[in-house]
């Protein structure tokens, strides 16, 4: 009984871990051979064999630098207010029990958001800028929970020592606890970044097009991304646009995969010895 | 200092405010033109058709299909590879699949998608000759397969926090360890593990791309996972794809739905706080 248990559970555990196997086979079987020179250079096409992903794969960078640029600083300003400054009050209570529920919405709702504020209430039209903000503030609740979690592990201790010393409060933040977080910070911060890259419904939300047959120079300007891409050639019924679909795929997995080696790597690498 | 983090962390209590106002607003003047027994009671949606019809519950049943198909797939799979990594798998072994379950759950969910569609459909349809290319069952399994590893890593954090000593007590008494894991650990971590399983299935009743790719665009109050249907999430995305314009009664359906939308996932999120709060702590 206790054998068959076992084999239970750990029958359980190598299927949850076997499904995605199967996933990335099929894609990379299906995939592999729309690879190519041309396919990372050339924009998207009616006809297969032309189509490439330069638009979407230079919209999905412009698109994560900006989003990392307008979500990283006010996110980890507002972890560091919830640790280091705010009074355990209600009302801080509040701000972190709402930061947690914002994090478990569908990115479809933010969508609709990034819609009624960002483009048409702003006027910012289909463009990066755009499309960086409601990832902005779609990714904001997961960085400044992340941020939060390496400001905890800075030990107690030395801002006691600091402040012993007639330290501020900000000396502290800035020489003390900062410095300490920061490898947590950005690995937490890179991570939500590859969140962000997977998305597509947010952006289709705000009428992110699919075929752009430009890449973008400036944040106003009209965009796409890989994601957008992938579920425009998915679902159209030609064999050959569902391996296209498959071939960006692996290039997006590629970039995520990339991006979360890179969290990996600033966590270890940077990690003060203590 | 201190007041501009302030506002920083104001900033994310806005963003809530916001989303709150502009649903409402626009929900609002929905149901100034639709009546709200119509939008409940009423079996038909067709918003874009010629002869509209506004009821909500052929997509809210979309949803709910794929979302206890998901379940079905994930939650007890789920648990059972959380007390493998919890209970039997060895510190080495769990220390290297942690870190797989967090890439997995990073998997794009178009990649899921377009694995539902290529992949998980074709295979239902050689098995059941009556599946329509788009179904809720091939979405429902993905689905569930998606968020297999939240479910995993959750339920895994509920039955580590259980105390060493319940187990050690047990084993005292001449338990085995399937004993030990079924009659302690999983009900003393219980509280957590339904806390998981709460997330997990409000995560799936807002996934969107894998439904819109696998499940169809058919509105359809039915309760047969073979069927082309439609969710809440997938008549949001259709809306967007068709170029409406703003102030129009289509525009506002995006917002009624998006408001209901909202509505059960943050009560599923909000019923997962509770039960992990409420009854945290009342074994040890």
């Amino acid at each position: 009984m206790d054998r068959a248990f076992r084999l239970l559970v750990g029958g359980a555990a190598f299927l949850v871990l076997f499904a995605p196997v199967v996933l990335l086979a099929d894609v990379l079987v299906d995939g592999m051979g729309y690879i190519s020179g041309h396919f990372f250079t050339n924009y998207a096409s009616r006809f297969p064999e032309r189509a490439g992903i330069r638009a979407p794969l230079l919209g999905t960078l412009w698109t994560l630098g900006l989003t990392g640029i307008l979500s990283i600083p006010v996110s980890v300003g507002a972890a560091v207010y919830l640790e280091e400054y705010a009074p355990r009050t209600r009302v801080s209570r509040m701000i972190q029990a709402n930061i947690a529920n914002l994090a478990g919405i569908p990115s479809i709702v933010y969508g609709i958001l990034g819609l009624a504020l960002f483009v048409q209430a702003l006027d910012l039209g289909r463009s990066v800028l755009a499309g960086a903000l409601t990832l902005s503030i779609l990714i904001m609740p997961v960085i400044i929970l992340e941020a939060q979690e390496a400001l905890r592990s800075v030990p107690p201790g030395l801002r006691e020592g600091a402040y012993a010393l007639g330290a501020s409060r900000w000396q502290v933040v800035r020489h003390q606890v900062l410095p300490l977080a920061l490898p947590g910070i950005l690995s937490g911060s890179v991570r939500a970044l590859s969140r962000a890259a997977g998305e597509a419904a947010p952006l289709l939300m705000i009428g992110v097009l699919s075929f752009i047959a430009f890449t973008p120079e400036s944040p106003g300007d009209p965009f796409t991304v890989l994601p957008i891409q992938v579920f425009t050639w998915v679902s159209r019924p030609r064999e050959e646009f569902q391996g296209l679909a498959a071939a960006a795929i692996i290039v997006l997995l590629g970039l995520i995969f990339a991006m979360n080696v890179l969290a990996i790597v600033i966590r270890n690498r940077l990690r003060p010895r203590a | 200092m201190a007041g501009l983090l302030g506002l920083c962390a104001g900033i994310s209590a806005l963003v809530t405010v916001g989303i709150v106002l502009i649903l409402l607003s626009e929900t609002v003047a929905f149901f100034s033109q639709v009546s709200l027994w119509e939008y409940l009671t009423e079996t038909r949606w067709t918003p874009l058709f010629q002869e509209k019809h506004f009821g909500i519950l052929p997509l809210l049943t979309g949803s709910v299909l794929v979302t206890v198909g998901a379940g079905i797939v994930a939650l007890p799979a789920g648990l059972l590879t959380a007390i493998f990594l919890s209970e039997y798998a060895g510190p080495g072994l769990r220390a290297a699949l942690k870190p797989v379950l967090e890439v997995l759950a990073g998997i794009p969910t178009v990649a899921y998608g377009y694995f539902a569609l290529t992949f998980v459909t074709p295979l239902l349809r050689s098995f059941l000759p009556g599946t329509g290319i788009f179904n809720a069952a091939s979405a429902a399994l993905v689905v569930g397969v998606m968020i297999l590893p939240m479910v995993s890593s959750l339920s895994e954090d509920a039955l580590r926090a259980v105390p060493q000593r319940l187990r050690e007590g047990a084993y005292a008494l001449g338990a085995n360890r399937m004993e030990v894991t079924t009659r302690v650990v999983v009900p003393a971590g219980l509280s957590g593990v339904l806390a998981s399983f709460v997330l997990a299935l409000s995560r799936a009743f807002g996934e969107t791309m894998v439904v819109s790719i696998a499940a169809g665009n058919s509105p359809r109050l039915t309760l047969n996972p073979l069927d082309t249907i439609q969710t809440l999430t997938a008549y949001i995305v259709q809306v967007t794809q068709g170029g409406i314009t703003s102030g129009s009664l289509a525009y506002r359906t995006l917002f009624a739905v998006g408001t209901t939308l909202f509505v059960f996932t943050l009560g599923m999120n909000l019923l997962g706080q509770w039960i992990r709060t409420r009854f945290r702590g009342g074994a040890s």
